[in-house]
């Protein structure tokens, strides 16, 4: 088994990966002594970058090893970018671990202001001030606490907030309650207010997504109250809700209830407490009683309203009053002396025995403020005893003492009654209680030191009861857990860990590189001063995956073009020959760049010698391994791994010049001119045979080898003639993208002549073109001579009519003929033109309808880069770009060689991928062939 | 996470279950018939139960339970949108979600229930990807499968799965390639005695129904985006769009499905199309009372009122009803004291009402409370937030497709207390 999902966790497909993922807690609950395997290779699928295996690893991970929070660092920035992409059920896993993570990394974004809001919260307790303090008075207090540092939020605890945005808008109920609960936890105060809108939209859903919905907006409320506000009708109870609904938004009413909107609220209460369904009213009745204590301005009306009840005809209603009443009654007794006289009169009445005994509790406590009518009920009382409920008669007894102990004159012989009945009940704890309460309060020869006291013992002042809600301290749990719904720990609960107190090393989460797809600005900068190299080498470390992802290739491959543009290939021995050649390649690179600047004229001339002298230098270095690549050259199987290494030794230095080259342009992105200043000679890298080699072994890469290793043009270096067919002389060219100095119309091509045989090749020339109309031919001089081992260029120019046809010539040599052709991309029939934007948008609408071709691409994450972008699109096509307004938007233009017709690019590129390229061209061949070139390029 | 699931209908059969881990014995239902029992009406059992070993979560839809056993802890949303996911692929496939057909099609019940979770994590649940592993049933298939025995599940590993449009599936092909969107509009609202607005507001959905070959990338736009106040989209729709230029951009899944959902913003005052009017009364000892109810329209915006609908929860003392509408009919159900008064099409020259007299059980105190009426209506071509949609654009594919867009407001919960 683990051997399995081993090999399936790296196997190419991701949705094998995805599987091996499912597989991990499966094996982990047969097995858990496989614990550290498992978490080896889940540390692995950690790493793996596709969306599809993002959601299930995480549940792996949570199952397995929620613990080992150090195996998210190096991952963190990455799935908080896919994140958005993820399926849902992955969302809300990595959402609620990220929540935990967080938690545990991140200082807490609200610890200066709960510091703050303490004070002024104990103040005005019950009242909205809290909510509506402004930054004023937070500036204020933050200047009388000059020694805490003030608090800046980690970026990357900012990225994990701006990245599930969005998923607030996500049509599946969990992941948005997921994304609330990371807002509640995480946020500061100010940005919580996001979630409101999103969990109200909640409430629209089935009953069950309600129910879960509204206990945790309560245990919000309490404690942000004023982010539901202005929501507060959208609480409002209907009569068709279920009971338990009807409750949880009554409680959310209560909750969210402050001494502006408590007329409305209190409204709504009066309705809803004539409704049918009894349970509901008499939640209702203590929700009212909670806001008559919450908010001492309307404690009156309600006691009022109350009373009202209290001649309801349901004695249900009648009662919760009554236990409501009492409550508040305890907060100012003197001045209800009516309404106890009118709840004594009620005995006679309410059966209810939670009813009768708050009555009765009440008369005994504030029997002051009814001398007269106490007695009475106690006598009433007596008379019932023995028919009454158990709670009610441990209040008799109760209200029994409290009157003898004030008015002993009048109640002596009842208590004693009362007590004599209780000592014989059949309840143990009435019977318990009646002889307590006898001793004392009726002196007797042992027990005086008690009776003393007895008067303070029952009648000491006793606080009045608060009214809470009973969600009050449920945020200790994580919101939208199951836990937190049943407001007890479930198995596997994972606690919520509080914020530390010091933050710990954000580099632990630094990958080298930063993921760039859509990170944050800072990190865009970062990533944009970063040379190339160093870019493209450090992805290879830690997020390196199975994946078969055209970033790690193409660093695999610009790693590989540099080795063997340095020679390294060559046998280990010449480390140190290398090394001179790269310092040679470098030298002679500056050189060519100084001279270049002065004298362009010159330059053609100059190159060739100074690429035989090149030539010739590294061969010092070479010799011993070229001999012996020859010798083997016999053998046909072995020349193809042969040859590249004969080949690269050939052309070091135009190896070297390559990368140089790159950095050229790489340098000065913005203006993509081919340069003129290009070295004749070498723009190519790697010799045709390795970049043959290259193509055989991953079939995605072709496109992008070329585009890396020269990105003057498109299509690299094409082999026209190879090395065996032609007997040793191998020839390839390139478009070299610089105008034709015979023609204009003529794409100018550069040949590349290289003699492999061990004799020189004589006459090189072109023979008769057989070319199809319209299609001509500017041949290169003869070449006269190539000794073995030498190569060299020639230019031709090719007027290939705007049209993609081959253009088929004869190669001669002294002794041989050679049929050849050339094919050109569509790209390099153009060349660039320089235009203002608004001249770009002139020429482009005059050049619509038929002329426009669209088409809609997803750019993958690797080209979403600006310099990607027009790096491939310049590669492609041979177009100039034209400076643009918009971010968004890239905008090329060129004009074909032969007519001289206007070609308009424009690649719209949103920065989730999705982009729109547009060409107009009055040549629609043209155009079309160039969307699906460019297209290509951007895609793969 | 998920480890087994019941389904209960309501006399109280377990009448399936599927495990997806270790098999957990049916008595863990014992604990819930037994908070089912405690709560009296089906709406008022609570969602998640909590039993010595296990957590039941569960869900009623279509008068069936979902009962799903949790054994640690999970999001309970994560399990009430999944078992609701699993009811609404029951509908989509066998075109309702009921005992009957859930037990004629008890086989492509438990293909999808297993497909659908994996080892209790839940894998597959776009409908179009379901579609492609497990063939809906039809009968022509049916009648193969049986005499071949094969089973209708794909063999092949469904395209849209790997791709990064999970919704939608590979090779989709159409004669008429039609994309229609409802814009379908509900009014919440509760007015009061007195006829006054105490809240209202608009929900609204699109759905869409999008049969079009290859991969089309559409585009819908509105003429007034900004009336959405609050959102909530298809994964298929291209947030980022959505963010810059309030356009839904979207490479639409197969079928019918919702495409947004969206509120508008409360701040905006709704026209409430419809008033009512009322004088239910129940006297003082005598066992009668008398229920007068007009119905009318109101600022209808040209557009006539059908499909209205009125229902009443009348309490529990009402023995019966004699009644007399002008339009329409009325039934009352003796049982659970629920009028129902049907009366079709409102127009302004003749309103309809509801006259006559209640019998009340004799002896018993009169009505605490008025009921409140619940009122269901429907106006056709109309959406009552303004929304209109502007165009519709498609990219990527060649051939020209049928556009149609209907606009409906309903009543949602619409009530009018008495």
């Amino acid at each position: 088994m683990m051997l399995a999902i081993k090999e399936a966790a790296s196997d190419m497909s991701p949705y094998v990966r995805k599987t091996a993922a499912h597989a991990i807690p499966k094996l982990y609950s047969l097995d858990s002594d496989q614990k550290d395997q498992l978490i080896e290779v889940i540390e692995k699928l950690l790493a793996d970058k596709t969306t599809l295996v993002a959601g299930s690893v995480v549940m792996a991970f949570e199952e397995v090893c929620p613990e080992r929070i150090d195996l998210i660092h190096k991952n963190y920035r990455k799935l908080c970018n896919l994140l958005i992409d993820v399926e849902e059920w992955g969302q809300v896993v990595i959402i609620s671990m990220l929540t935990r993570y967080a938690r545990t990394q991140f200082l807490s974004p609200t610890q200066n202001e709960s510091l703050l809001e303490e004070n002024p919260e104990k103040a005005f307790y019950g009242s909205e001030e809290d909510e509506a303090k402004g930054p004023g008075s937070e500036e204020a207090a933050a200047a009388a606490l000059p020694t805490r540092k003030p608090y800046v939020m980690d970026p990357d605890h900012r990225l994990l907030l701006r990245n599930t945005k969005p998923l607030l808008q996500s049509r599946s109920a969990a992941v948005v309650m997921a994304v609330a609960q990371l807002y509640f936890h995480l946020a500061p105060k100010a940005e919580v207010g996001v979630i409101a809108k999103a969990l109200v939209r909640l409430l629209r859903s089935h009953s069950e997504v309600q129910y879960v919905v509204l206990q945790n907006v309560a245990t919000m409320s309490i404690k942000r109250r004023g982010m539901f506000e202005p929501y507060l009708k959208s609480f409002y109870i209907r009569s068709t809700d279920p009971t338990q609904i009807k409750i949880l938004k009554l409680e959310v009413l209560t909750n969210l209830a402050n001494e502006t909107n408590i007329p409305t609220v209190l409204r709504e209460f009066q309705t809803y407490i004539r409704s049918m369904d009894k349970d509901f009213v008499a939640a209702t009745i203590q929700a009212i009683g909670r806001c008559a204590t919450n908010i001492g301005r309307v404690r009156d009306t309600c006691l009022n309203g109350l009373v009202q009840l209290l001649s309801n005809r349901d004695e249900l209603v009648v009662a919760e009053s009554v236990v409501v009443i009492k409550k508040l009654l305890q907060m100012q007794p003197a001045q209800h002396g009516e309404i106890i006289k009118h709840l004594a009169k009620l005995t006679d009445n309410i059966q209810v025995p939670m009813a009768r005994a708050s009555i009765l509790w009440l008369i005994g406590e504030y029997c002051e403020h009814v001398p007269r009518i106490a007695p009475d009920v106690l006598r009433k009382m007596a008379k019932s005893f023995t028919a009454e409920e158990d709670i009610v008669k441990l209040q008799v007894i109760n209200l029994a003492a409290k009157l003898y102990l004030t008015n002993s004159k009048q109640t002596k012989l009842l208590t004693q009654y009362v007590l004599s009945l209780a000592k014989y009940d059949q309840n143990y704890d009435i019977r318990d209680r009646a002889r307590f309460t006898r001793q004392l309060i009726v002196p007797s020869e042992q027990g005086g030191a008690l009776s003393r006291h007895a008067k303070k013992l029952f009648l000491a002042p006793k606080p009045a009861p608060v009214l809470e809600s009973s969600f009050k301290d449920r945020d200790h749990f994580q919101l939208g857990s199951l836990s937190h719904l049943l407001n007890a720990k479930a198995t596997g609960y994972q606690e919520l860990p509080d914020w530390p107190e010091e933050a710990p090393d954000p580099s632990v989460r630094n990958v080298e590189v930063p993921e760039w797809t859509k990170c944050s600005n800072r990190e865009k900068r970062k990533e944009k001063e970063k040379p190339f190299y160093s870019d493209s080498e450090g992805e290879s470390g830690p997020t390196e995956s199975a994946d078969s992802d055209p970033e790690s290739e193409s660093e695999s491959d610009s790693k590989s073009s540099s080795e063997s543009g340095s020679g390294e290939s060559s046998s280990e021995s010449d480390n140190e020959d290398q090394d001179e050649d790269e310092e040679k390649g470098r030298s002679s690179e500056s050189e060519q760049s100084e001279e270049e600047g002065e004298k362009k004229k010159m330059k053609k001339r100059k190159k060739v010698p100074e690429g035989q002298r090149e030539g010739s230098s590294s061969d010092e270095g070479s010799d011993s391994s070229s001999s012996s690549s020859e010798s083997e050259m016999t053998s046909d199987t072995e020349e193809e791994q042969v040859e590249p290494a004969s080949w690269r030794k050939k052309t070091p230095p135009s190896g070297k010049s390559a990368p140089a080259a790159k950095e050229i342009s790489l340098l000065d992105l913005e203006d993509f001119t081919p340069p003129s200043v290009q070295p004749l000679s070498p723009p190519t890298v790697v010799s045709t045979s390795l970049a043959a080699d290259l193509e055989g072994l991953t079939l995605t890469d072709s496109p992008l080898v070329p585009s890396l290793l020269s990105p003057v043009s498109g299509a690299g270096r094409q082999e026209l003639l190879h090395r065996v067919a032609g007997e040793g002389l191998a020839v390839d060219y390139t478009f070299s993208r610089q105008p034709f100095s015979g023609d204009p119309h003529m794409v100018s091509v550069h040949i590349h002549f290289s003699n492999s045989s061990d004799t020189p090749i004589k006459g090189l020339h072109v023979g008769t073109p057989k070319l199809p109309a319209g299609i001509s031919i500017q041949e290169f001089p003869e070449i006269e001579s190539l000794s073995p081992g030498e190569s060299t260029t020639a230019i031709m120019g090719i007027n290939f009519c705007d049209s993609t046809q081959a253009a088929n010539f004869q190669l001669c040599t002294q002794t041989r003929q050679f049929y050849v052709s050339i094919q050109p991309p569509v790209g390099e029939l153009m060349a660039p033109v320089f235009m203002s934007e608004n001249e770009f948008k002139k020429e482009q609408g005059k050049l619509t309808g038929m002329n426009e071709i669209t088409e809609k691409l997803t750019l993958p994450d690797a080209s979403r880069s600006d310099h990607v972008v027009v790096q491939k699109v310049t590669a492609t096509a041979n177009l100039g770009r034209v400076p643009c307004g918009t971010s968004d938007e890239y905008r090329f233009a060129g004009r074909t060689l032969t007519s001289g017709s206007l070609v308009l690019l424009t690649l719209d590129a949103r920065p989730t991928g999705a982009a729109q390229l547009t060409v107009n061209s009055e040549k629609m061949v043209i155009g079309t062939m160039l969307v699906k070139d460019v297209v290509q390029a951007l895609t793969q | 996470m998920i480890h087994s699931l019941f389904l209960i209908n309501c006399s109280g059969d377990i009448f399936l279950e599927k495990h997806w881990k270790s098999v957990v014995s049916q008595s863990v239902c014992d604990y819930f018939f037994e908070a089912q029992e405690k709560a009296a009406d089906v709406e008022n059992v609570p969602p998640v139960i909590s039993t010595p070993h296990h957590y039941l979560i569960s869900i009623y839809r279509d008068k069936l339970f979902f009962v799903s056993v949790i054994q640690t802890e999970v999001p309970p949303l994560f399990v009430i949108e999944f078992l609701h996911r699993v009811a609404d692929t029951f509908q989509d496939y066998f075109g309702e979600c009921s005992e009957a057909a859930i037990k004629d099609n008890v086989v492509i019940v438990y293909e999808l229930l297993e497909e659908m979770l994996d080892n209790g994590f839940p894998l597959a649940t776009e409908s179009n990807i379901l579609k492609e592993l497990i063939k809906p049933p039809t009968i022509l298939r049916s009648v193969v499968n049986s005499i071949t025995g094969s089973s209708n599940v794909g063999d092949t590993l469904p395209t849209g799965q790997l791709s990064n449009i999970p919704w939608r599936r590979a090779g989709v092909k159409y004669t008429n390639n039609e994309a229609y969107f409802d814009v379908v509009e509900e009014i919440d609202a509760i007015i009061d005695k007195s006829g006054s607005t105490v809240f209202a507001e608009i929900q609204g959905v699109i759905d869409a129904c999008i049969k079009l070959s290859g991969m089309p990338d559409l585009s819908l736009s509105f003429m007034n985006p900004r009336l959405l106040d609050d959102v909530s989209f298809h994964p298929c729709i291209r947030f980022k769009r959505w963010e810059s230029e309030r356009v839904l951009s979207f490479i639409p899944p197969d079928g019918n499905f919702r495409l947004i959902s969206y509120r508008v913003s409360s701040q905006n005052l709704v026209a409430i199309p419809v008033y009512v009017k009322h004088s239910i009364s129940f006297k003082e000892n005598s066992s009668c009372g008398r229920f007068d109810v007009t119905i009318g329209p109101k600022q209808n915006m040209g557009k006539t009122i059908e499909g209205v609908t009125v229902t009443v929860h009348m309490p529990k003392v009402v023995l019966n009803m004699n009644l007399t509408p002008t339009q329409g009919s009325y039934t009352f159900d003796p049982v659970t004291k629920v009028l129902t008064w049907d009366v079709g099409k409102i127009t302004p020259q003749k309103l309809p009402s509801l006259k006559g007299l209640v019998n009340l059980q004799s002896g018993a105190p009169k009505p605490e409370e008025n009921p409140s009426l619940n009122i269901q209506f429907k106006i056709q071509q109309l959406a009552i937030s303004g929304l209109k949609v502007n165009r519709l654009d498609m990219y990527g594919e060649k051939y020209k497709p049928f556009k149609g867009v209907k606009y409906v407001t309903k009543a949602g919960k619409f009530q009018v207390r008495t």
